[in-house]
């Protein structure tokens, strides 16, 4: 169950809508923070702090795919394939994270550094192909690039 | 024609308040506030301002549908969800230029009598939450949001929510549910949400850009606004170009303003001198123009007249090294993740059209599958609940017009050419 601070930060965004359902999202989010990611408990947590039934909670949680439902690496690299990257050779990245550092789409490196999620479009068209590694914005990647930004995550 | 959405957007302070003002922020708010909120309404009317989320509606016919509405409270949602593959205009706006939007929907709150806002933010933004909502922040320590706004009588709040990753969430009726803590599935309409919307209340869903267009409207009068661009649909629009041209990026441009010029004159032509051979003009969702089909003004009447759609101004343009079949199976496996699964047609079409290409894509395609392709369209079209499935039959619809040579040569050469070479 979440402590007294948790608590309260849950508290406060539920004081944002009418109705408490509204806060489950947000909710949802601070129970991947602090559990990394939506356990049976963290999803129960949740439950018990917005006092919702828990199959409610697991109804929504399922629906939406940033929220993780297994345990992930230190750091989450979500690349995007959709169209604009895909035609500048978003794909060839996902083969080289493979081979380099042994991470497949939607799972985890053996050492636990990086996971890797396949996004639909993050927005980042521009300047494709993109990334977010955890909240960080990486575009206009290159296999040297890529290289470079994921050194600075351990 | 001088940038307004992406006024300033150069100056790396220009999400503080403090840049906002000197530029003439607020003032448009301190102007609506002086007059009757019917005035300002009959300057929307008057200026022709077009939703710009993707369906073009007339924002002053919706305005005025909830205005009619007596419940209350009414409530101003402002659509953040930017999930059309291709779509990076709205960012912009939501990272360099918050207090614009800020703005927007204050006036737009008290037009419409709507004294709650919220901003339904994709969760793929991270640094667009942090940023609006420092944003907001300073709005309130200013009294440019909150109670008794300005000292007239005016109040309104403002928070953003953030979404989780579902494109399906972007549909106005889904992302009420969103709102409400449920999953993103749209809602039968009517009731339409100017009258039932979010906690059953009277609700105006706008995209970023159409509320961002209310400061402009006030600063020169609808009249003027009217002017600008094209006649059925005027203003300034934001143009987001990306695949294979020298300069991609966010243009704003008058609505209107030749497809082929955006890419040409705009965007510096093909990236390195290639030659081109297919442009999505408005987001993954919309029909694929080939190459002679681009001479075509960008607004929300030429586009359907040339067999597309304006949608939300996403242009992605394709070259000869660009694998027409392939681009229509990734596609499709976007919108077969994204079905939200409410209704059959959507759900088991993208399903089935996303098998089907794959296998041609992989050179595993038989005889007859193009028909196949038509054939599961067919059942979609006109069948679905929301319009992603019906994007997702015109995608394959257009795909197969222009190119169907392309699909043949996979069939019966049992591989992909293009793929091979790169
Ligand atoms: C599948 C689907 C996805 C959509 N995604 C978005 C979106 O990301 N942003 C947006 O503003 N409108 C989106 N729309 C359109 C909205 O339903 C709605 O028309 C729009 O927010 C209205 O605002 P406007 O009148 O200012 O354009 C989407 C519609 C559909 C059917």
């Amino acid at each position: 169950m979440f402590n007294d601070t948790v608590i309260n930060e849950i508290n406060e965004i539920r004081a944002k809508y009418p109705d408490r359902k509204s806060a489950l999202l947000p909710a949802l989010y601070v129970a991947q923070r602090e559990f990394g990611w939506l356990s049976q408990e963290a999803m129960e947590s949740v439950a018990h702090a917005l006092n919702l039934p828990a199959a409610f909670v697991r109804g929504t949680a399922s629906f939406y795919s940033m929220f993780k439902h297994k345990p992930v690496g230190r750091n989450v690299i979500q690349l995007c394939t959709n169209v604009s990257c895909m035609i500048l050779g978003a794909e060839k990245l996902v083969d080289f994270l493979k081979t380099k550092y042994g991470v497949e789409p939607n799972a985890t490196s053996e050492d636990g550094r990086f996971s890797l999620v396949i996004m639909e479009c993050i927005g980042a068209c521009g300047t494709a192909p993109a990334m977010l590694v955890n909240t960080d914005f990486h575009e206009n990647l290159t296999e040297k690039s890529l290289e470079k930004i994921l050194d600075k995550y351990k | 024609m001088e940038n307004f959405l992406l006024r300033n957007i150069d100056n790396p302070n220009s999400a503080d308040i403090g840049e906002y003002e000197k530029s003439g922020g607020y003032k448009n708010l301190t102007r609506a506030l002086g007059m009757e909120a019917a005035e300002v309404l009959e300057e929307v009317k008057a200026s022709g301002l077009r939703g710009r989320g993707g369906a073009g509606f007339p924002t002053f016919m919706k305005w005025n549908f909830a205005k009619a509405d007596p419940k209350f409270p009414k409530y101003l949602l402002c659509n953040a969800d930017e999930g059309e593959p291709g779509t990076f205009k709205d960012r912009p706006i939501l990272e360099k230029n918050p207090h614009l939007l800020i703005e927007g929907m204050a006036i737009s709150g008290y037009v419409l009598g709507a004294e709650h806002g919220y901003i339904y933010l994709r969760g793929e933004y991270p640094a667009a939450k942090d940023i609006l909502e420092a944003a907001i922040k300073q709005a309130y320590e200013k009294n440019l949001l909150g109670d008794n706004i300005l000292g007239k009588g005016f109040n309104f709040s403002l928070a953003v929510h953030q979404g989780a990753g579902a494109y399906i969430c972007g549909e106005e009726t889904a992302l009420i549910e969103s709102l409400e803590g449920k999953k993103g599935q749209p809602r039968t309409k009517p009731p339409f949400p100017v009258n039932v919307g979010v906690w059953d209340m009277p609700t105006i869903v706008n995209n970023v850009e159409t509320l961002s267009n209310l400061p402009l409207i006030m600063e020169i009068g609808g009249e003027a606004y009217s002017k600008i661009g094209s006649e059925e649909c005027p203003g300034p629009k934001l143009f987001c170009v990306s695949g294979f041209v020298e300069k991609p990026g966010v243009y704003e441009l008058p609505m209107g303003t030749n497809l082929k010029d955006i890419i040409y004159k705009h965007c510096g032509g093909i990236k390195n001198g290639g030659k081109l051979k297919a442009v999505i003009p408005g987001g993954i969702s919309t029909p694929v123009f080939p190459a002679d089909g681009i001479d075509c003004a960008m607004d929300f009447v030429a586009v359907p007249k040339a067999g597309s759609m304006l949608g939300s101004g996403a242009v992605i343009v394709m070259d000869e090294s660009v694998c027409m079949v392939k681009v229509t199976y990734r596609a499709l496996k976007f919108f077969e993740h994204e079905s939200c699964g409410k209704c059959v047609p959507c759900r088991e079409g993208t399903d089935w059209l996303r098998k089907i290409l794959e296998r041609i894509e992989n050179g595993f395609g038989r005889e007859g599958d193009i028909e196949l392709l038509l054939d599961v369209v067919k059942v979609m079209i006109g069948r679905t609940f929301c319009p992603l499935g019906d994007g997702a039959a015109g995608v394959v619809t257009a795909m197969i017009k222009h190119f169907r040579n392309e699909f043949e040569e996979h069939i019966s050469t049992r591989k992909c050419k293009l793929s091979e070479a790169n």
